[in-house]
């Protein structure tokens, strides 16, 4: 019977391996915190222990000291709140913040305030913060494109609010943070990434749960903002379904092989077997997986490498055993001397994916690449290039290409001027389109991390 | 069973020997000022790695990947807090697997904790005031007094995490004080003679140092914080430097001398480079020499201008 039951899970599993990877990230998650686990259950176990010869009484009495209790904390907190809005001189919305303030249930407060040593700076920053303190921070990027010139087969509007991406992150508990990434057009919403990230787990993995950009390559695990051109490259547009490039929406566990004083980090995602343009998985075994890994080195203090390699397949739809399987290789260059007031630097990066497709007439082997280079001219203007290339995925023969120049410039690290002059061929209208694409991208809320 | 014997003589021997490879605290520091303080207060127990070097602008460091490596090695994580490293650190904390130096558990400190921090902001802060930092200004490390409290927090911190070296610990400690008392004296004796002087710095990066050694700021090259000098604001500068009769301006070794050397043309005030971190060139090797430098390229700008 126990076997019985152990061949059942056996088979689920089989079934779903995402339903596996992510038991696997469950049990993981739930391996190091027996302790954590346990601590909770002993506190509401001496209650009923008691032998108390009138319940109703005891109750009550218990019931009155914890009013008691929390009339005097209230007071308490509202005492301190005074002061401080007094203090500061800064009379903005006190009763909210006092109802708020009040009404969480005590428990927190009666343990040992957590890490108190490291909220203490921030205490004095101001009272009205106080409310928010597990708010998720939340950030707004907007990405607005102006484009001049002509060009019929990708036609971009003249004037387009492309993305008003907003980010809302926070830690969700001692073992967790999630971060969600809400892509906002003109006219729709798309979570183009909302997942968890179990950042405590042994044996130096990291596991994300959700939907998340997928790591193929460099490029497509980038958001469009931190890219340093306007527009994606050819080969994610031809060979990763579209300018949205691969997302997918199931699990990703990464360990680190450290390698001496080297980096690397191999990956393996499992997904939902459907990706826009990309992939079209009819059953739920259907599915997409992805291993990617990395490698990163230091040469000196102001040059490293970053080397990539990546593995995708997927269920393409054309028939029910079609696959696309899709081979990446990625590297970056990076110059950038850290002393000495030079803002200088230089950026080289490339790629190459290959797509093989399986569909009715056999399989469609197509290439694609780009090359790119960014030079950092002065604090805060860039001029780069780039060339690029790629297949049709489902017609070989079809061979786009395009070239394009970069002008950046960032007024201050929360906003961004952009112009990029742009040729691209088509070679399914052989037709050759000279574009001018003008870029300005802002951000406001919190702060996040600079990418790298 | 013959199978598993091996793989357990293995184990057993990686056992064997993990316990010298553990010996030494491994300790990481967001500045290499920390670092510093930490190698004095730990001496042979601990090892110390900074992720941003002392010649770069600590507010724009990369998240290399190869520091996710140091971080998921460390015992402790120091940092300057109050919002300095919120560019790069966060992302590499969460990939560093290392839930020892994650916030709120005792490898991670925070080292302004207790500090005398300035310029915590009394008002809305938003940023058309330019990068302005929430918590109050983070390069509180430029007073020596912040640099004792940072000391003994590390001291308590290290021997919790290694109850072991607690009295080496505490002896350490005890020693850096007493070397920091009496170089302060030092300090404060040399600087005496320019009490009330009145400077110019190019970023606001001296609040500590100018209130330890009673120097006035007047004014910054930077119109607003990481906003980079515009030419109506450097004719401000200039204006103000003849009319305050300021002697110098102070500017940190990673930003470009092309405007204060201007000013400096304009007006005879003389450009200083201090350096607001322990390895801002080679030979600042430590917390102590950071001063040192300092005050001797202070005093010799001074000279005969007073």
């Amino acid at each position: 019977m126990d076997h019985d039951c152990w061949t059942r899970t056996a088979r689920i599993a089989a079934l779903s391996p995402i339903a596996l990877a992510l038991a696997l990230t469950l049990g993981l998650w739930l391996l190091p915190t027996p302790l954590a686990a346990q601590a909770p259950a002993p506190a509401p176990a001496p209650q009923p222990a008691a032998s108390a010869p009138d319940p109703v009484a005891d109750l009550r009495a218990q019931l009155d000291a914890l009013k008691a209790d929390y009339e005097r904390r209230i007071a308490d907190l509202e005492k301190r709140l005074n002061e401080l809005t007094t203090a500061q001189g800064q009379p903005s919305a006190p009763p909210a913040v006092a109802a708020e303030a009040a009404t969480p249930p005590p428990a927190p407060a009666a343990e040992a305030p957590p890490a108190p040593a490291v909220a203490a700076p921030s205490t004095e920053g101001g009272a009205s913060q106080t409310a928010n303190y597990f708010n998720p921070s939340i950030s707004v990027i907007g990405n607005f494109l102006a484009v001049g010139g002509q060009n019929r087969v990708e036609n971009l509007p003249a004037a387009d609010l492309r993305e008003s991406e907003v980010g809302i992150q926070a830690i969700v508990d001692p073992y967790a943070r999630a971060d969600f990434f809400l892509s906002f057009g003109e006219h729709d919403v798309a979570v183009e990434e909302g997942f968890v990230t179990f950042t405590s787990l042994p044996e130096s993995l990291l596991a994300k749960v959700g939907r998340m950009r997928v790591s193929f390559g460099k490029v497509n695990s980038l958001h469009l903002h931190v890219l340093p051109w306007p527009d994606e490259p050819l080969p994610v547009v031809n060979l990763l379904g579209g300018e949205e490039g691969w997302i997918g929406t199931g699990v990703s566990v990464a360990r680190l092989f450290p390698v001496g004083d080297t980096f690397t980090e191999g990956t393996l995602q499992i997904f939902r077997g459907d990706a826009e343009g990309l992939f079209n998985g009819q059953r739920r075994a259907d599915l997409a997986y992805n291993g990617h890994y990395r490698v990163f080195k230091d040469l000196t203090d102001a040059t490293n490498i970053d080397l990539g390699l990546s593995y995708g397949v997927g269920p393409n739809g054309t028939t029910s055993t079609a696959r696309t399987r899709l081979e990446g290789l990625d590297a970056i260059y990076r110059w950038k001397p850290l002393q000495t007031g030079s803002y200088r630097s230089f950026t080289f990066r490339g790629e190459v994916y290959r797509s093989l497709r399986d569909q009715p007439g056999g399989v469609e082997t197509a290439v694609g690449w780009y090359l790119s280079g960014d030079y950092q001219l002065a604090k805060r203007w860039f001029v780069g290039g780039r060339l690029e290339a790629s297949d049709r995925a489902d017609n070989a023969s079809r061979r786009d290409t395009g070239e394009a120049a970069i002008l950046t410039f960032w007024p201050s690290e929360f906003s961004q001027l952009r112009a990029e002059l742009r040729r691209r061929h088509y070679s399914l209208t052989d037709e050759t389109a000279k574009e001018i694409l003008l870029q300005l991208q802002f951000a406001i809320g919190a702060h996040g991390a600079h990418p790298f | 069973m013959k199978r598993i014997l091996p793989i357990f003589l293995v184990l057993a021997g990686l056992a064997s020997f993990s316990p010298a490879a553990e010996a030494k605290l491994r300790v990481v520091s967001s500045l290499q000022d920390f670092g510093s303080i930490a190698q004095s207060i730990g001496g042979d127990r601990v090892e110390t790695f900074a992720l941003a070097k002392g010649y770069q602008d600590p507010h724009f460091v990369d998240a290399k990947p190869s520091f996710v490596l140091q971080l998921s090695r460390a015992d402790l994580l120091i940092v300057a807090g109050l919002e300095l490293e919120i560019g790069y650190l966060p992302p590499l904390i969460d990939q560093s697997r290392n839930d020892k130096i994650h916030s709120g558990n005792p490898g991670y400190l925070d080292a302004s904790v207790g500090c005398d921090i300035l310029q915590r902001p009394t008002t809305q802060v938003t940023r058309a005031m330019g990068d302005v930092h929430p918590y109050g200004n983070p390069h509180y490390w430029t007073d020596p007094e912040n640099g004792r409290v940072v000391a003994r927090s590390i001291a308590a911190r290290l021997s919790q995490l290694d109850p072991a070296g607690s009295a080496a610990y505490q002896k350490n400690l005890a020693a850096f004080e007493a070397q920091l008392t009496q170089k302060e004296a030092e300090w404060r004796g040399r600087m005496a003679a320019f009490a009330g002087t009145k400077i110019v710095t190019f970023h606001d990066s001296w609040p500590n140092f100018a209130k330890a050694f009673k120097l006035v700021i007047v004014g910054h090259v930077e119109p607003k914080p990481g906003i980079p000098p515009t030419p109506s604001h450097t004719l401000e500068i200039i204006n103000l430097i003849q009319a305050q009769k300021v002697p110098v301006i102070l500017v940190e070794p990673y930003f470009d001398r092309k405007t204060p050397d201007y000013i400096a043309s304009k007006t005879g005030a003389e450009v200083v480079t201090f350096y607001p971190s322990v390895g801002g060139t080679p030979a600042i090797g430590n917390y102590f020499m950071l001063f040192d430098t300092n005050i001797n390229a202070f005093v010799a700008a001074m000279k005969g201008k007073k």
